[in-house]
């Protein structure tokens, strides 16, 4: 077996920390001198084991941003951004790629499935890049459709599904090497009402579990009854962070 | 992961298929010209392939085979004289016009070799006998002459055969013999016949002897008895050996200093360059677009992987596997085809192809060469890409 998939195969293990993500005084700026931009301006957030949270607001507040600093993709000026335990922002960056193979799952709004693979191969592409021989990685893939309840389209191409069900590989992409925390970018915004539900439920059953944190941006306010957290935030800030606790709270959301 | 990149190239048929066919041109064109330019060369010194002896001694101001200078007749007995050399005789070369039956006239490579001991006549005759040469109005002719002398060569009946007879100068030419030849670069058949009748047959001049052939005694190499000739005689004497690129060896031997003459004042290698050149650079602009709007169409799934912790290094050597991929295909089916190409000449034995090992292997390194650069264009796009941006559509 190989030592890298084994380290990851014991990461579905309940992992000790009370706050899978803690972010703090996350500073963010784009451009230079008179144009420089401040996208984020001292973000403090916590994200818990077993929690979806969800980052809602405007266009251009800086969810995205927020989103790929917490996912390693981007470095902040100030604050720091720890995750399970390991402060990404004072890692190198190949310690952080690593750590992203290994930890996180991701769900991005256009699918970003390959068109060429079928959808078995394209679930094992986080097992291929932790350096599992295909053939195993195909097999797990497959088996994390069934999950889905996709596993008779593992042979399929993305092209022949539609798009709740390309949604749904990818869901099966972010969790075959069972990461500690997903990321997604509004995963319901390129689907209909009825798929984006759809979608939603079968990510509240299959992703939302022990150990694994769930952090989810969108502007869509019919998947908010779905999320244990809600962070709002206008013009780089939090500005209001609601507890769903049976009550889907009445948020206005500019876009 | 290399699998996944070569699923993610040969799932865009389109694109696949274009870079295979930029890298097939770029080979074919590449290796093929190459080689017919080689086959070219080599014809220019077919004279020295078809006359064969060991030492050509020419007038000092020779630099090649195709173009000698009239020597005096006393140069054969100057030679003779040199004390490394075992023979030496005279021999005529030049180019005449043979007059068919029906008033037609062509052109043909004239040799004349000594009728006593027949040094340098046809090495590989087919028919007829070597010794007929010393008949009266006898001459043998080559493969081509067979075809170039009939009436009507796609007919077996009406091809020039044994005892078949043309003029040239106005006297009897009868066919005793056929050979096998390698072609000439001025196109025309070899025909040869003695050398006191090869003078009767080409319009007099002042001095007629074109070259002397000899051999070196034993124990003596050709290069030292071509030397001895040429400081005793003054005469320029050359060794018949090969081509070679090597500067010493070279500078004595005929074949060398021939093709080095056609390269140098003529203006074939230029125009094959060109055509190599194009080969390659149609190559470079086919495979390196290509290639390159294919990273860029493939970016979002590339960013993604890279998102999803994919290093630079490993996405790096998966686009130098996919262009590896396409250059050794292309490579592949480019030298299949110079291979199908070269069939057909040397069956027809025209054009002239000549390939050494050297060309696939300098093909091969050119075509790496630009495989290495499209990948190089993919790198660097892709190696500039942040992963963040694959959230941002």
């Amino acid at each position: 077996m190989n030592p890298q998939w084994s380290s990851v195969a014991d990461m579905s293990d309940v992992a000790p920390y009370t706050h899978a993500v803690k972010v703090s005084g996350i500073v963010k700026s784009f451009g230079d001198g008179g144009s420089k931009l401040t996208v984020l301006k001292g973000i403090d957030l916590e994200a818990e084991d077993g929690k979806i949270l969800l980052l809602v607001g405007p266009s251009g507040c800086g969810k995205t941003t927020l989103l790929s600093i917490i996912a390693g993709t981007m470095n902040a000026e100030q604050g720091d951004v720890e995750v399970f335990g390991e402060h990404l922002l004072k890692m190198k960056k190949s310690a952080i790629t690593r750590f992203r193979a290994q930890n996180i799952g991701f769900i991005f709004q256009a699918f970003n499935l390959i068109p060429t693979l079928n959808c078995a191969e394209n679930v094992s592409v986080p097992l291929l890049i932790q350096g599992m021989a295909s053939g195993k990685a195909e097999k797990k893939g497959r088996e994390m459709l069934e999950r889905v309840g996709l596993g008779d389209k593992w042979k399929n191409r993305p092209n022949q599904l539609s798009g709740g069900q390309q949604q749904r590989v990818a869901i099966a992409r972010a969790m075959v090497h069972e990461p500690r925390l997903i990321i997604c970018d509004e995963p319901t915004a390129a689907l209909d009402a009825k798929n984006g539900a759809m979608v939603m439920e079968l990510f509240h059953d299959v992703a939302r579990k022990p150990g694994r944190a769930v952090i989810i941006v969108t502007h869509d306010n019919r998947i908010f009854k779905y999320a244990d957290r809600i962070a709002q935030m206008d013009d780089g800030r939090i500005v209001e962070v609601h507890e769903v606790d049976g009550e889907v709270p009445d948020l206005v959301i500019h876009h | 992961m290399f699998r996944l990149a070569l699923k993610m190239l040969f799932g865009d048929t389109a694109k696949y298929l274009m870079l295979v066919a930029g890298i097939f041109v770029a080979t074919f064109l590449m290796a093929q010209q190459t080689a017919v330019f080689c086959g070219l060369m080599r014809w220019t010194t077919s004279t020295l392939k078809n006359v064969p002896a060991p030492i050509w001694v020419v007038e000092n101001k020779v630099q090649q085979i195709n173009e000698t200078n009239p020597m005096r007749d006393t140069d054969v007995g100057l030679v003779r004289s040199v004390d490394s050399v075992e023979w030496a005789m005279p021999v005529y070369v030049g180019i005449q016009r043979v007059r068919m039956p029906d008033g037609s006239f062509k052109v043909i490579n004239l040799i004349g070799v000594d009728a006593t001991t027949l040094a340098g006549a046809p090495p590989k005759l087919m028919e007829g006998n070597l010794k007929d040469l010393r008949l009266p109005n006898t001459v043998i002719i080559d493969d081509l002459a067979i075809e170039r002398l009939s009436k009507n060569p796609k007919d077996k009946n009406a091809t020039v055969k044994l005892g078949d007879s043309f003029e040239i100068n106005d006297i009897e030419a009868r066919v005793v013999g056929i050979s096998k030849a390698m072609r000439s670069f001025t196109g025309g058949p070899y025909i040869w016949t003695t050398y006191e009748r090869a003078l009767q047959y080409a319009p007099p001049q002042r001095k007629m002897l074109q070259a002397v052939i000899a051999a070196p005694k034993p124990g003596i190499t050709a290069d030292q008895a071509a030397a001895e000739i040429q400081r005793v005689t003054g005469l320029k004497a050359f060794v018949n050996r090969d081509f070679t690129f090597d500067d010493k060896l070279g500078k004595n031997e005929f074949n060398t200093s021939t093709i080095w003459w056609y390269v140098r004042n003529t203006g074939i290698p230029i125009s094959f360059g060109i055509t190599v050149i194009v080969g390659l650079l149609t190559g470079i602009a086919i495979s390196c677009q290509t290639f390159y709007s294919f990273v860029l169409e493939n970016m979002k799934h590339l960013g993604a992987l890279k998102a999803m912790g994919t290093s630079n290094g490993t996405l790096c050597m998966m686009l130098i596997v996919q262009s590896i991929t396409v250059g050794l295909i292309g490579f592949g089916i480019g030298l299949l085809a110079t291979a199908g190409f070269a069939k057909g000449a040397l069956i027809k034995q025209q054009p002239p192809f000549f390939m050494t090992w050297h060309v696939p292997l300098i093909v091969f390194a050119v075509v790496t060469g630009i495989c290495m650069m499209a990948a190089l264009l993919g790198i660097w796009r892709v190696s500039r890409y942040e992963p963040a941006m694959v959230f941002r559509g």
